[in-house]
């Protein structure tokens, strides 16, 4: 570093500058200028982290409390002269019977100081709108329990759940809080008494969605994710596989291959609400596939996909060296048995890794189902490609939309479910690349 | 022959027209082109990639149980005669081929022909070893499979190690056949792709440099693997080593800017050139 500025000072001495002076001099520059390259790049990556940090830390820290969910524990007694008033323990009776009336009951048994309607109503709105559900479920899997008094753990209304987690802040007037104080005195003793806990949320992964926040799970989304997705690959794979192998390998190199090849690079930039208008155009209108089906939704991924298997594939074809093909074609091989046999199995890892990028952001797309009616709110799970269902995405979407205080949760807890899948998926390409990556 | 001849030399124009003028037989190629007992005659060769004239008026025989070697400087077509003789230039787009080409008397480019067999008659081995990035053992059982050469697994057990044998590499690669044929060395690799090649009888085998990537040792044991090979198949060799040339061959077929100058015995071409344009090759005046 002390070199070049004496040298490059003192011109005078040395008339004929010698190569390596004149290198001397402008290396301190060169230094510089790479150091600041560097230093552009490092932040550019430190920032990008941070931001990533920052998504992941605020989705986390809203969405882990919607893993956890608050139950009530009440003395229910299964009165048989409400459930089973002939005694005849006949199903139907027993599936009709007034479970809402058996839980109102247990409620005003436990708070037998709580008097009036709308205190009452209070009183009823601890306990969610699902606590029958669970009930009726109790009595038919075990008809047992009729006629004794159990301690029955029930999932606490939403509201009550906000307030456990420490969502709703106690520290409000009452007018600007959800709960109210006679609510307060009410989950506060049955805290004292040991009669509120909370547990793992497993009604998050079971349940669909359903208009009651401390209800609603994602099972619906996943099951309707799952269905798209499959059929999704299963469409676009072999299709996007065949057609990269036809135009790299076999079609006659033209102005028409030329011309499909600059449209399918610019397939890959369509905005995938196109691909939605497109399937709702001919899928649904012409074809009459039924909508808001997986079965809609997987043709207009598939079709979205396509380009980007495409691309990918031909791009790992093209990366097989042409000896691997004349080493084949040298044998004997037919050139359908030459793809097949060497230059597939080389070309798969690229071709895998650029499916399972196109099945990630498919995974992730919401847009062009909106168009296709995947975003109508259904509670049932999705059992076949033909049912109504919608996806993660378009559920995350939804939910976002509702007001109540639970959503918000359930929102980033679904997100994380998302994120999770991504990783997932993201990872297999790595692996499956490491795993299959061949030299020659 | 003369139609197609005429309208050959039309075609190409004055080169060709003065190339005829220096004399000899088709073409102007000095020497004798045909042999005794020949396997493949080729006549009239010109071959053209897009508006490139890369061969011009090529005809040679290859005979039996004879090494041709196919000499010249870079550029000068001699792989690309080399790979018409088992249409590997079909491949390559804007490839045309022009002419004559017989296998035992069977013309390989009639438009009813089917490449895929003449390729299992007239095998290749390549300038740099290929071998599938399979198993030693399925590199050389692929062309037996796919052809169903074989009944049974231990007829495809035998033919392997027959066609190791005969590459010599079976000794090197009998305790590993399961291991993949990409990891042995470059010599071995290409003794591989020659029982690959032989293992689906071939009649002719075409060679495009095949030590060139090869150390001098590996190169002594693929020469005399080749001499070897003579006594049951016939084979066209290219190489940039003169030398290799005149150890290996029987006969030497010199390449100049895609005409074939000079064609005749190995010895005689090479201790007595008739063509100034061999004579300056072979004594290393260009090249």
């Amino acid at each position: 570093m002390n070199n070049p500025a004496p040298a490059a000072s003192a011109p005078p001495p040395a008339p004929a500058r010698r190569t390596i002076d004149i290198v001397n001099a402008s290396l301190k520059r060169r230094y510089a200028r790479e150091a600041r390259f560097r230093f552009m790049g490092a932040s550019a990556v430190f920032l990008g982290l941070l931001f990533v940090a920052v998504l992941f830390g605020d989705i986390v820290s809203k969405g882990y409390t919607a893993f956890a969910q608050t139950y009530i524990q009440v003395p229910v007694y299964f009165d048989p002269a409400t459930l089973d008033p002939d005694g005849n323990r006949d199903p139907q009776t027993l599936a009709n019977a007034d479970y809402l009336g058996l839980v109102k009951a247990s409620l005003r048994t436990l708070f037998p100081r709580v008097t009036g309607r709308p205190q009452q109503r209070e009183l009823y709105a601890l306990i969610s709108a699902g606590a029958p559900q669970q009930i009726q479920t109790m009595v038919r899997q075990y008809p047992s329990v009729l006629g004794t008094t159990r301690d029955v753990w029930l999932i606490a209304g939403a509201d009550v759940d906000m307030l456990v987690k420490g969502q709703i802040d106690r520290e409000l007037p009452e007018a600007d809080r959800r709960i109210k104080d006679s609510t307060l005195t009410l989950v506060d003793q049955l805290k004292t008494e040991g009669r509120i806990e909370q547990r793992f949320n497993t009604g998050f992964f079971t349940n669909g969605t359903s208009r009651e926040p401390e209800l609603a799970g994602i099972a619906g989304a996943l099951a309707g994710t799952f269905y798209t997705l499959a059929l999704t690959l299963l469409l676009s794979f072999p299709i996007g596989v065949g057609a990269a192998l036809y135009l790299q390998e076999f079609a006659p190199k033209n102005r028409w291959t030329d011309l499909i090849e600059v449209n399918i690079n610019n397939l890959a930039a369509v905005p995938s609400i196109v691909f939605g208008l497109l399937g709702l155009a001919v899928f649904i209108n012409v074809f009459g596939v039924p909508r808001s089906t997986p079965l809609v939704g997987a043709l207009v991924l598939a079709l979205m996909t396509l380009p980007t298997i495409i691309i990918a594939s031909r791009a790992a074809l093209q990366s097989v060296p042409p000896s691997i093909r004349e080493a084949a074609l040298g044998v004997g091989a037919s050139p359908l048995q030459t793809q097949f046999h060497h230059v597939l199995p080389l070309a798969l890892p690229g071709i895998m890794t650029g499916a399972i990028i196109g099945m990630a952001r498919a995974l992730g797309e919401s847009a062009p189902l909106l168009m296709i009616g995947m975003i109508a709110f259904i509670v049932d799970i999705p059992q076949g490609v033909t049912d109504s269902a919608t996806v993660l995405p378009v559920q995350i979407y939804l939910w976002a939309d509702s007001p109540e205080r639970g959503f918000v949760e359930r929102t980033s807890a679904a997100i994380l479910v998302l994120l999770g899948f991504m990783v997932v998926m993201n990872l297999a390409a790595v692996l499956l690349r490491r795993r299959f990556e061949r030299r020659w | 022959m003369n139609a197609l001849a005429s309208e050959i030399v039309r075609d190409t124009g004055a080169v060709s027209a003065a190339d005829l003028a220096r004399g000899g037989h088709f073409s102007g190629t000095i020497g004798d082109i045909t042999t005794p007992d020949p396997r493949m005659v080729c006549r009239e060769v010109n071959v053209w990639y897009g508006d490139k004239h890369a061969i011009k008026d090529v005809s040679l025989d290859i005979g039996n149980h004879q090494v041709v070697a196919m000499i010249g400087p870079s550029g000068c077509g001699k792989s690309t005669f080399l790979r018409c003789l088992n249409r590997m230039n079909d491949t390559i787009d804007g490839c045309r081929v022009r002419g004559s080409i017989t296998l035992d008397g069977q013309e390989i480019y009639d438009k009813g022909l089917d490449p895929v067999p003449l390729r299992a008659q007239v095998g290749m081995v390549f300038q740099k070893p290929n071998p599938f990035p399979k198993s030693i053992y399925e590199n050389v059982a692929y062309g037996a499979r796919i052809h169903g050469l074989t009944n049974s697994k231990a007829e495809l057990d035998a033919l392997v190690e027959t066609s190791l044998r005969k590459a010599g590499l079976w000794n090197e690669v009998k305790d590993r056949l399961d291991q993949p044929g990409t990891g042995l060395s470059g010599g071995q690799q290409q003794r591989l792709c020659i029982a690959r090649t032989i293992a689906v009888s071939p009649e002719v085998i075409l060679m495009d440099e095949p030590c060139s990537a090869l150390d001098p040792i590996a190169t002594a044991i693929i020469e005399e693997l080749i001499d070897e090979l003579r006594e049951q198949y016939s084979i066209a060799i290219v190489t940039h080593s003169m030398q290799q040339a005149a150890r290996v061959s029987q006969r030497t077929a010199y390449f100049h800017l895609g005409d074939l100058v000079e064609v005749g015995e190995t010895t005689q071409v090479f201790t007595n050139p008739r063509h100034k344009l061999t004579e300056d090759y072979i004594t290393g005046r260009f090249g």
